[in-house]
């Protein structure tokens, strides 16, 4: 897939995609933390450094390809629009950490979207792996894979008793940042996320929402992840975020379950609205789309609903997202009621193609 | 409290509005005090998890052992441990042996765990490995030294040197080759 599909394609392999536990969890990610030894972090190194972190990333880049089985797309930060760079952010192929200062930032992208190196993030390597569904062993088989082979030829910053070093002291140790994106509209209804989170926290777990500010989250999605980096194994930490996930997701099985015991024709009657909503109407907002969105991903994983396959509300989530559509409208001035036009345009296309 | 605008949510924001017609005291609720500016004040949002932890080492808390050290510089990157307190980033790979003594509390702090006992580099790890032989053979050595077998002694002794010396000659190539980038 050439590179300028990835700013208007809106599907992703593991965003959405059939897996295990898919009815809740969407998507599982694991991201490496790996520096050069010696050579300043991103945050302190000048120029010459940063073009040094990029130039040592790329003398390996063919045999990390080789090692993960795919190929790979280079992509300058500095040759980007601010558009394109923040349609990649959207899509979480990178992070905003990435293009605050795009100068000498680079990533690495595979061809199929699932694996991704960023160069000079806040470390010099930032190696990530995505697969849909509740499923952090393949991805971090990749990453180890690329990891092993990038360590093998290039002195990345390690400390016996610190472990890896990375540039700030919260990824210290394994630099292994667990991540599962999960839907989890029942537990949100019910009101119990802040229980939810609150025993999270005791388990060394953050639990966030993907969208929305501070402490209001839209959309129901919401990310879990390990806190800790050091003094444990890779494993151990992959094991904990695996049971505690595996608990949410069965208290969210249990609280949709309540919801269709209690009230199934106010959630049924909810579900149909929302469709209705997004198959005709004519402007839309951000936050009410992804609110829209759940709703309906949640009558179909109820079965209340059959009217469109699952995978096309996650493509529905990349496609509202602002970037993106003002990227794909070739203006990056949209006026918040043109992007909301521009919106319900594109929900209704992707709808209407799933009918079809 | 309710709110003195809209009299149905609790109040949680005290404002002072001076003007001239004199001084009026408001209790607000959150929504209502966003229609008298910004609120949260800008820039109160962007807060990473950096400003903690320049937080924590910018006033040094009774419990904290050792007392910042003043002076202290990196000798690969340059870092100071007040540029460290000030902005809660660390510099380089070298920052962490620089100032080991004054981060491996925070660590504590923010794992709960201060030793590593994940994955370990092939290449970097190499000199760990050495490392731990060297550990393990100083043992050996001094229990043969307590033990009077001197024989031994000298056996382990030599070893010893022999480990270090290949390693202070890989550490060299090392800082040869990576040389340039310490500036």
């Amino acid at each position: 897939m050439p590179v300028n599909d990835i700013y208007r394609d809106y599907r992703l392999p593991w965003f959405g995609a059939a897996g295990k536990s898919s009815d809740v969890a969407i998507s599982s990610r694991i991201r490496l933390a790996r520096n050069f030894e010696r050579l300043p972090f991103p945050n302190r190194a000048d120029l010459k450094q940063l073009a040094e972190a990029q130039r040592r990333a790329a003398s390996v880049f063919s045999e990390v390809e080789n090692a993960a089985g795919m190929e790979f797309d280079v992509v300058g930060m500095d040759g980007l629009t601010p558009l394109e760079r923040q349609v990649l952010v959207e899509k979480q192929l990178i992070t905003e950490n990435l293009v605050k200062q795009p100068q000498y930032r680079s990533a690495y992208i595979s061809a199929n979207r699932s694996a991704s190196i960023m160069v000079n993030e806040e470390d010099h390597l930032r190696i990530q792996c995505m697969a849909p569904g509740l499923d952090l062993a393949s991805p971090f088989e990749l990453a180890t894979k690329m990891d092993d082979v990038i360590e093998s030829r290039l002195d990345i910053a390690f400390d016996e008793k610190m472990g890896y070093l990375t540039s700030c002291p919260t990824n210290l140790g394994t630099g292994l940042r667990a991540t599962v994106l999960l839907h989890l509209p029942g537990l949100n209804y019910t009101r119990n996320m802040s229980n939810i989170s609150n025993i999270s926290q005791q388990l060394g777990l953050s639990v966030r929402g993907l969208y929305g500010e501070g402490s209001e989250t839209v959309g129901n999605i919401f990310s879990v992840s390990n806190q800790m980096t050091l003094g444990f194994t890779e494993q151990g930490l992959i094991d904990n975020l695996t049971s505690a996930v595996s608990e949410i997701i069965e208290h969210e099985r249990r609280a949709r379950k309540a919801l269709m015991m209690y009230s199934r024709e106010r959630i049924e009657d909810a579900v149909w609205r929302a469709y209705g909503v997004l198959k005709y109407a004519r402007s839309l907002g951000e936050g009410e789309t992804l609110e829209l969105i759940s709703k309906v991903r949640l009558g179909l994983d109820l079965g209340l609903i059959h009217e469109a396959a699952a995978e096309k509300f996650a493509e529905l989530i990349v496609a509202s997202r602002p970037s993106y559509l003002k990227n794909l409208a070739g203006n990056e001035n949209l006026a918040g009621t043109e992007l909301a036009h521009e919106r319900a345009s594109v929900v209704r296309r992707i709808l209407t193609d799933a009918d079809e | 409290m309710l709110c003195d605008d809209c009299h149905k949510n609790e109040a949680n924001i005290h404002i002072t509005q001076i003007s001239s017609e004199g001084k009026i005291d408001k209790h607000l609720c959150e929504a209502c005090a966003a229609k008298y500016g910004d609120f949260p004040p800008p820039g109160a949002k962007d807060f990473t998890v950096n400003d903690f932890l320049k937080g924590i080492f910018g006033k040094p808390v009774e419990e904290q052992e050792t007392p910042p050290p003043t002076g202290l510089v990196c000798p690969n990157c340059g870092m100071t441990f007040e540029d460290f307190a000030h902005s809660g980033k660390i510099g380089c790979s070298v920052c962490y042996d620089t100032f080991r003594r004054q981060i491996t509390p925070l660590l504590t702090r923010i794992h709960g765990a201060s030793a590593h006992s994940g994955k370990i580099p092939r290449r970097s790890g190499g000199a760990l490995v050495a490392r731990r032989e060297v550990e393990i053979l100083k043992e050996k050595l001094n229990n043969a030294v307590k033990n009077e077998e001197y024989e031994n002694a000298a056996k382990y002794r030599d070893e010893i040197r022999a480990l270090e010396k290949k390693m202070s000659e890989r550490a060299r190539a090392k800082k040869e080759a990576t040389g340039d980038a310490g500036e």
